[in-house]
């Protein structure tokens, strides 16, 4: 399969002060198209700050990044914008649901920023809820929905402009470990449907749902592994 | 990229999120608009009024009065007192083309007293040409002829509110009157015509025949017999106006012998001139009060610019996330520009209604024409709109360039 995600020599590094921090120390890797990737590490290893790069959330201070045959680092302000839009579905430990929208226009909102028309988008919605299993509660506000249930919402909002990427950071964080099982089983679900996956995690127990685990230390990518347990 | 519509959409949605301050929020801008559109309405009104009552002196009217005038005042000399005459009067209405009528008038006052009733008015002896001069008409009864005028017949036409004064009952033709102890006969009543621009009754006159108020009334104070206190000049057309004034100058200058450099013995007033003034005056003033409100109008944009700051602040997060989920910059500076434009323009349209509303209610209270005019309207409507394009500027900004990373993990 054709590599999704290219990286090569990437690398972040920040000033604090008179200090330069290397968040990311030259890091090279790929993932193919329909894998369900684990980036684990503790804090400060740079994976979050490798989450930003990948997500078109920051930008690289040197080496390459491809995704989906574009350059992150040539495009603009509006072209990255619109390549968060498209490409990049995002899933957050906090879930980070527009609390006065209901259910179905948190869906809808990345849609409104790809200038898909009201019905079409709300059609999409409907369609995207029920595949995430909360068909009937597209009218409920995010208040009204457990974590479980609000957080497959983003996992819906995350699809709803066919993504070639599905970016989950810590996607179990903030939720007890049944209701997390569930969450991981329904990107399981979704990586057998063909969606590629990368999330990016602290915890080895999150990490082994993933057919391969990267595991980062110091900016670096200390351990590359591929399991089979799908 | 996003639609306009959507655009616009979730803009209003934010601003429904939260009513109350909203509506705070607008206060500012309602107060402001409200108050220059009360104002610029009670300034025209004004304007109206002045101009109504300058007209009701008579249109495309000269008034030439004795005595020079110098800066502000009118002078006065022995000899300048008593300078014009009827043959001035005769000669201006023959000799300068575009003169419609030139109206002798002899101004003199005296105790009217009919039925052991007293009142005291302004009396002028004038001919039948002051009433087409003046652009007024008989409303009852009948105005004496040329004959009668220059014969000097004992009879007098009374404005309304002389009538109002002496015959309560309202019938006065036919009546007698006495002035000074002259006994005269009520012929006609003049129609009404209502205050002047000074505030003057213009209704509070009686007019007789100039030949009897010459010999009768007006006494050694009048003059010779032959010389008047005021002409009035009525031209054709508008367009004459100015020439007309020039020409009886240069007339009468010549006929009272006046060396060149030398000063006037009369005025001529410009009834269009001084309507002009009144209108400068009257616009100066509206164009202060409109200013002295639209400072309310600044501190209702700044109101607007502190909300929106603290709601960008507050929505940190949000805008943080939208940007994630592919908002361009420019998407998050549209959103947030466009809530304070709708802010400030809601704020506007409703300052609109309310400054009408206040017009509407001082007019009728004093008795003044109600003038908004739809400009004026428009204008306020585009500033407000333009006060929150300009206060919301900023906060969109500050919006606008937030990094989604910082953004997202702020709590």
């Amino acid at each position: 399969m054709a590599a999704l995600i290219t990286a090569r020599m990437l690398a972040k590094i920040y000033r604090m002060g008179e200090e330069r921090v290397r968040a990311l120390d030259g890091v090279d890797f790929d993932i193919d198209e329909g894998e369900f990737a684990a980036i684990v590490g503790p804090s400060g290893s740079g994976k979050s700050t490798l989450m930003n790069l990948i997500g078109g959330l920051d930008r690289a201070s040197d080496g390459v990044l491809t995704i989906a045959g574009g350059t992150l680092a040539k495009m603009n302000d509006a072209t990255l914008a619109a390549f968060r839009n498209k490409r990049i579905g995002f899933v957050f430990q906090s879930f980070n649901l527009l609390p006065r929208l209901s259910a179905l226009e948190n869906v809808e909102l990345p849609m409104i920023y790809a200038g898909v028309p009201p019905a079409k988008r709300r059609k999409r919605a409907a369609e995207l809820l029920a595949q995430v299993g909360l068909g009937e509660r597209g009218r409920h506000r995010p208040t009204q929905l457990s974590g479980g249930q609000q957080q497959r919402v983003a996992i819906a909002r995350a699809l709803s402009c066919s993504p070639s990427l599905l970016l989950a950071d810590e996607p179990t964080g903030a939720l007890d470990t049944k209701t997390g099982t569930e969450i991981l089983g329904l990107f399981k679900q979704l990586n057998r449907d063909g969606v590629t996956i990368v999330i990016v995690t602290h915890d080895p127990g999150v990490a082994a749902n993933a057919q391969r685990v990267i595991e980062m230390r110091d900016g670096r990518i200390v351990a590359d592994r591929r399991t089979e347990t799908r | 990229m996003i639609r306009p519509q959507d655009l616009i959409d979730s803009a209003f949605r934010s601003l429904r999120i939260n009513p109350m301050r909203s509506f705070l929020t607008a206060l500012g801008v309602i107060i402001g608009v409200a108050s220059v559109i009360a104002m610029t309405a009670l300034g025209a009104g004004a304007q109206e009024q002045t101009q109504n009552s300058i007209r009701s002196l008579g249109s495309n009217l000269l008034i030439i009065v004795p005595g020079a005038t110098r800066g502000q005042g009118v002078v006065f000399t022995p000899s300048s007192f008593f300078s014009l005459t009827l043959d001035d009067v005769e000669a201006i209405a023959k000799e300068i083309p575009g003169v419609q009528v030139a109206a002798p008038s002899q101004r003199a006052g005296g105790q009217i007293v009919a039925e052991g009733t007293n009142w005291n008015s302004r009396i002028e002896g004038v001919t039948p040409d002051y009433l087409i001069a003046r652009d007024w008409t008989i409303g009852s009864g009948r105005m004496f002829d040329d004959r009668e005028a220059r014969q000097g017949k004992p009879i007098v036409v009374l404005g309304q509110t002389v009538v109002d004064n002496l015959f309560p009952n309202g019938n006065a033709v036919g009546q007698k009157i006495r002035i000074n102890n002259g006994p005269y006969e009520v012929v006609g009543v003049l129609g009404k015509k209502g205050q002047s621009a000074t505030g003057n009754d213009q209704d509070d006159i009686l007019i007789a025949p100039f030949a009897v108020v010459k010999r009768r009334i007006s006494g050694r104070f009048g003059g010779r017999a032959d010389t008047v206190s005021t002409i009035y000049v009525k031209t054709e057309r508008a367009e004459d106006l100015d020439r007309v004034q020039e020409e009886v100058t240069n007339l009468l200058r010549q006929r009272h012998k006046i060396q060149p450099g030398a000063m006037d013995d009369f005025t001529v007033q410009n009834l269009a001139s001084i309507a002009d003034t009144f209108k400068q005056v009257t616009q100066t003033f509206t164009w202060l009060l409109a200013a002295i409100s639209g400072v309310s109008l600044v501190v209702g944009g700044i109101g607007i610019m502190n909300i929106m700051l603290v709601s960008v602040t507050e929505r940190t997060r949000e805008i943080g996330l939208r940007k994630a989920l592919g908002a361009r910059s420019a998407d998050v500076l549209n959103q947030f520009g466009l809530e304070a434009i709708a802010l400030s323009s809601a704020g506007g349209a409703i300052g609109l209604v309310f400054g009408i509303l206040i017009a509407w209610g001082i007019t009728a209270l004093i008795k003044f024409p109600l003038v908004v005019s739809p400009a004026s309207a428009l204008v306020a409507l585009l500033v407000s709109a333009a006060v929150g394009v300009l206060f919301g500027a900023y906060p969109a900004w500050r919006a606008a360039r937030l990094d989604p990373i910082e953004a997202l993990r702020r709590e």
